[in-house]
Order: C-alpha cells, then structure tokens, then sequence
C-alpha cells in the first residue's frame, strides 16, 4: 500500500476523535435549543468554567482568592488537599446544577416568551459574565487537569498496524477514551429522552409550551433540568478539552467550532451533533493532510466554516435538521 | 336552590352528584379591562355544564381561570370542597383537571400514541433510573398506563392513525387526538374549550357523540364552551350564559332557552 494512503487512513482516525470532541461541545447547544429555542452562546464558557471548577475542586484551591485576599488583607490560596478526581467531578456537576437554576431563576424565565435574538443576547452577556466569574473565582493562568485518563500512543494500535502496513498508527489513548464515553453520553441521554418519563416531557416542552403545562409539566423545571445536563455535558467536553490541552480561556473558543458542526447537523438533531461533529474533524484533518500543503497549510482554520457554507447553500436545515414545510 | 352535596336529576333522567368544582364572584382583570365580573356557578359530578354567550363575553377567560391559565384577581375557587390556591396551570393539571383548546395546542412533531401517553405523565411514578434500564416498577407503569392510552384511542376511534405524526391529521382529527390527551390523564374534570369550533357538521356530531358518550361510559364530568347553540342544548344538562363579563343566565337548556335576557342578549333589544 502506498505510504500517503497509509498516512491518510491515520489521519482519518485522528480526525474522528477530534470530532468527537467537537460533536461533545455540539451536544450542548442541541440540548438547550431542542428543548427551549435559546441559541446558547455560553455553551464554550460553560465547559471552560467546568473545567476549572472542576481543577480548582481537585487541587483545593479558595475560590475567589484574590478577590478574599484583596478586601480582608489575608493571603489565602489553597485549603491544602488533594481530592479523588471522583469527588471533584461530583462537585462540579452539583455546580453545574446551581448555575441552571441561577440561569433559570434570574435570566430566562423573565425571557418567556421573548424573540429568539434577545434570547441569544442574553446568552452572550452570560458567557461574558461567566467568564469573568471563572476568573475572579479560579484565576486566570493555565491549569494542567489529570483526572486519571489514560493518555499517550497506545502501544496496542501502534504494534497491530505496524504489523499490517509496516508502519505504526499515532492514536492517542485520551481520544479513544473520549470517543467510548461520547457514544456512552449520547446512548443515555437517547434512551433519557425516549423512554423516562422526564424525556417525554422536556420533549413535550421542545414542542408546545401550553400544551405541555395542559397535561401537567412544569416548564420552570424542564428547563433547569436541560440546562443541569448541558452542563453536565459542558463539563465531560471540558475535561476532555482540558486533560488534552489544559484548562485554559481559549477553551471557550471551542463554542465557535461548534457552530459549523451544529449547521452541518442540524440544530434540533442529537445524531445530527454528533454526525456533523465527525464530518468536520475528519474533514479538516483530511483536507489539512491532502490539500494543506499545495495552498500553504493552516487550513484547519477555515475549512469548517468553509464546508458548513456550501452545505447550507444545499440543505439550509442541515443534515438532519427538520424540513422546513410551510403549509399554504 | 341546591345544596353543595345534594345531586339532581337531568332532563334526560341521569342523576347528577355533588359539587366539584366551585367558582365564588370571580373577578378578572386584564390592565383595564374587566373580562370577568363577579361571577358564581358550580359543577357538578357527572354533569355536562356549558358555558355559552356571544362573542367577546368571557367564556374562555373563565375556562382559563378554572384550569388555572389565569388567576382572578378576586373571588374563590373551591375544588373537590377545598379552597384552591393561585396554582400554576401545570398544578391544576396535576389536581385532576384536564383540558383542551380552542386552537388545538399539540405536540405536533410526536406521533398519535405518544400525545396521547404524554397524558399519563403526571401519572408516572417511578424513577428516571428504572425507566432507563426498563425494569421493575417502570416496566409495570408503562404496560398500564399504556393500556390506558389504547383504551382511549379505542373509544374514540382514532386506532388507524396511531403512529402517525399529529402534524399529518386534519383539523377535526387534531381535535378528536386533543379529546384523546386530556382523556388519558382519566381527569375528574374536563375542560374543553370550543370542541366543535371550525368542524363540519358530520364531524360536529361525531364530536358531540363523543363527548357524550365520555361522560356516559367514563362518568367524567364535562366543562365545554360551544358557539352552536343547537349543540349546546342537546348536550349539555346545565348552561351558564355570559354576556360582556356577566352571568346572565344560569340553569337547565329549557329554563336558560327561555329566560328574556339571553334572548335579549342573543337576538338584540329594541329600544323604542
């Protein structure tokens, strides 16, 4: 077999894994727009802010610190204990929980019933306002996250693809990892929305508010539930992220990667997220691989958004989008 | 008079029971605007009760005070003999009282089966866990709650489009799949606003077939809104009719038929 194909097939599987990242974040958005038609721009902010909670938890650092040492004249930084990557993560999902119904209580349910935009809007002041808190709370500076996943080549790939092409495959074991708890995350939060009882009534509210307050659904409680379990997916995505590249605020940027993916899959379709996710990893992977160096490289950059205009021009929807049918 | 606990006999000879459902001088405001003055009526166990009055008179208001969309701003609403509190809609729902709307509201991307299961949601007990891995408790609820669901869609002869989406049915079939939601949650009171509004005649007496034979088989008790009077009087046992905010009228179809101010409000005065 001819090296560049073999190059090729590597940077195929490098490119899912990335993309299963990309489909976590993508997750997020589709949750909390499925369920109440807000485009939530914090969903990046909300996986950064996870992810130092989570870090700040573990390694026992003072939230607020500065802000503390600053006002009361103390120097206090850490309360000087380790916790198991477990507690830590618990924790952080309890905070997650607080910050939905915050979100809920002080935001949107003054927002009932407002145009789409200033729904939106809203969610960038909050992505501004959590990004502000994660640093007055955690810090700024970059932070190394070690839940105890597995990282590093796995010798196991390697060794088995040398013996077929007579050249190892580069796969690392955090992206293997990543991708078995992705399909993990999405097969629950299916079988959640189909089959509880919780799922059937969140879909409810996805569809018709009066309707669902009819037959006895609180929205109030819905709602703070899909924002619990995107943050709750924020915060799987943010330690992915983190363990990857450190927890550091260009993880908010992600959120803007998560766009592309969201118009290939569509807004409203959970497999959509995550087909849309492995398009754009694997396509960027691959056109950096094969088209990269004969236009100067650094294609990563735009080619997503590149891919997500042309398919729009076809199937504004998206992939797995709703049609769109106007009935006359 | 009747007492609250007393029942009556209907013109057709059914015995009505007692009061479940009370409304004491209710009164409700929109900014300026009164949509509902001091009204009083009851209903009864078992009963059809119709609220009718011209256009802009308040019916549905009142509809919406009763399932707790609106609260007054004065006035008692007692239920089952107790004092209710200003409950969000989705706990009244929770008491027992279902309802449906004038303009359809429906899940519309769901199929048949699964609108009409999502009115056994305040039914279900067991915890999201169990439902998830679909064992013990959970597994036993859905087989009842979904036996419950298919008797419904049995009796009002909906079998044929169970799995298809809502947003693929006609008009008069949305509302009949509507009936079929707020029937599942086996309500101790329906509220159904304008059931019949925009069908044609033959699905007209389909609807009101359905709604008496509802009462009939079930027992349950019925609060509609109807514009077609003919349907009114044949349906319903008592009537309340309302005019700009007002009762005007309250009793048997007879006694309401030929009661001088709703014909007045319905026919118009002279003033000469």
């Amino acid at each position: 077999m001819p090296d560049q194909l073999i190059y090729a097939i590597e940077v195929f599987f490098n490119g899912l894994m990335a993309g299963v990242l990309y489909a976590l974040v993508a997750l997020g958005f589709v949750l909390i727009y499925k369920a109440s038609g807000i485009f939530n721009y914090a969903q990046g902010v909300m996986a950064l802010f996870a992810a130092m909670t989570l870090v700040g938890v573990m390694e026992g650092q003072v939230p607020f610190a500065h802000l503390i040492n600053a006002v009361l004249g103390t120097k206090v930084h850490h309360f000087g204990w380790h916790l198991p990557a477990l507690v830590g993560i618990v924790s952080t999902v309890l905070v997650m929980v607080v910050l939905a119904w915050l979100v809920q209580r002080v935001i949107f349910k003054h927002l009932v019933g407002q145009e789409p935009i200033i729904l939106f809007m809203a969610t960038i002041g909050l992505a501004y306002f959590m990004e502000g808190l994660g640093d007055m709370m955690w810090g700024s500076e970059i932070k190394k996250l070690d839940v105890g996943l597995p990282q590093g080549i796995n010798l196991w790939i390697d060794e088995a693809t040398y013996n077929i092409f007579d050249y190892g495959f580069f796969i690392d074991n955090l992206d293997i990892v990543a991708t078995i708890i992705a399909i993990t995350l999405v097969g629950s939060l299916v079988i959640f929305a189909q089959y509880t009882k919780e799922g059937r009534a969140m879909r409810a509210v996805a569809d018709d508010h009066q309707a669902a307050l009819s037959v006895g659904v609180s929205l109030n409680f819905i709602w703070i539930m899909v924002w619990s379990v995107a943050g709750f997916v924020a915060l799987v995505a943010g330690i992915m992220w983190g363990t990857k590249s450190g927890v550091q605020f260009s993880l908010s940027l992600i959120a803007l990667k998560a766009l592309p993916v969201l118009m290939l899959g569509g807004f409203t379709s959970i497999p959509g997220a995550i087909v849309g996710g492995l398009i754009i990893g694997v396509g960027e992977k691959l056109f950096e691989f094969l088209v990269g160096p004969l236009i100067g490289g650094a294609t990563e950059n735009w080619f997503a958004y590149v891919l997500a205009l042309l398919l729009l021009v076809f199937r504004p929807q998206g992939l797995f989008g709703e049609k769109i049918i106007e009935r006359v | 008079m009747l007492s609250n606990t007393d029942g009556y006999v209907t013109e057709d000879g059914r015995t009505i029971g007692g009061v479940v459902m009370e409304m004491k001088n209710i009164t409700l405001r929109f900014g300026g605007v009164t949509a509902i003055k001091d009204i009083t009526f009851d209903i009864r166990e078992g009963e059809i009760r119709a609220i009718i009055g011209p256009n802009g008179a308040g019916k549905s208001s009142m509809l919406n005070v009763v399932s707790g969309f609106y609260v007054p701003q004065e006035g008692e609403v007692f239920f089952r003999g107790e004092k209710r509190p200003a409950l969000k809609p989705f706990e009244v729902a929770r008491q027992g009282i279902a309802r449906t709307f004038q303009n359809i509201a429906l899940f519309e991307g769901m199929s048949v089966l699964d609108n009409v299961m999502t009115g056994r949601l305040t039914q279900m007990k067991a915890g999201f866990i169990s439902q998830s891995i679909w064992r013990g408790k959970a597994e036993k609820e859905e087989v009842e709650n979904r036996e419950i669901c298919e008797r419904v869609i049995d009796f009002l002869e909906i079998q044929s489009i169970r799995k298809t989406p809502v947003s693929r049915l006609p008009y008069g079939l949305k509302k009949r799949v509507e009936l079929a939601r707020a029937l599942a949650s086996e309500p101790k009171l329906l509220l159904l606003d304008e059931p019949m509004a925009g069908m044609n005649v033959e699905e007209k007496e389909d609807m009101s077939r359905f709604i008496l034979d509802v009462n009939d088989e079930f027992g349950t008790t019925i609060a509609l809104i109807e514009h077609d009077m003919g349907v009114v009087m044949d349906l319903s046992d008592r009537v309340v009719v309302m005019d700009y905010g007002k009762k005007i009228g309250d009793g048997t179809p007879s006694e309401v038929r030929n009661n001088q101010a709703v014909i007045d409000a319905y026919l118009g005065v002279s003033h000469d």
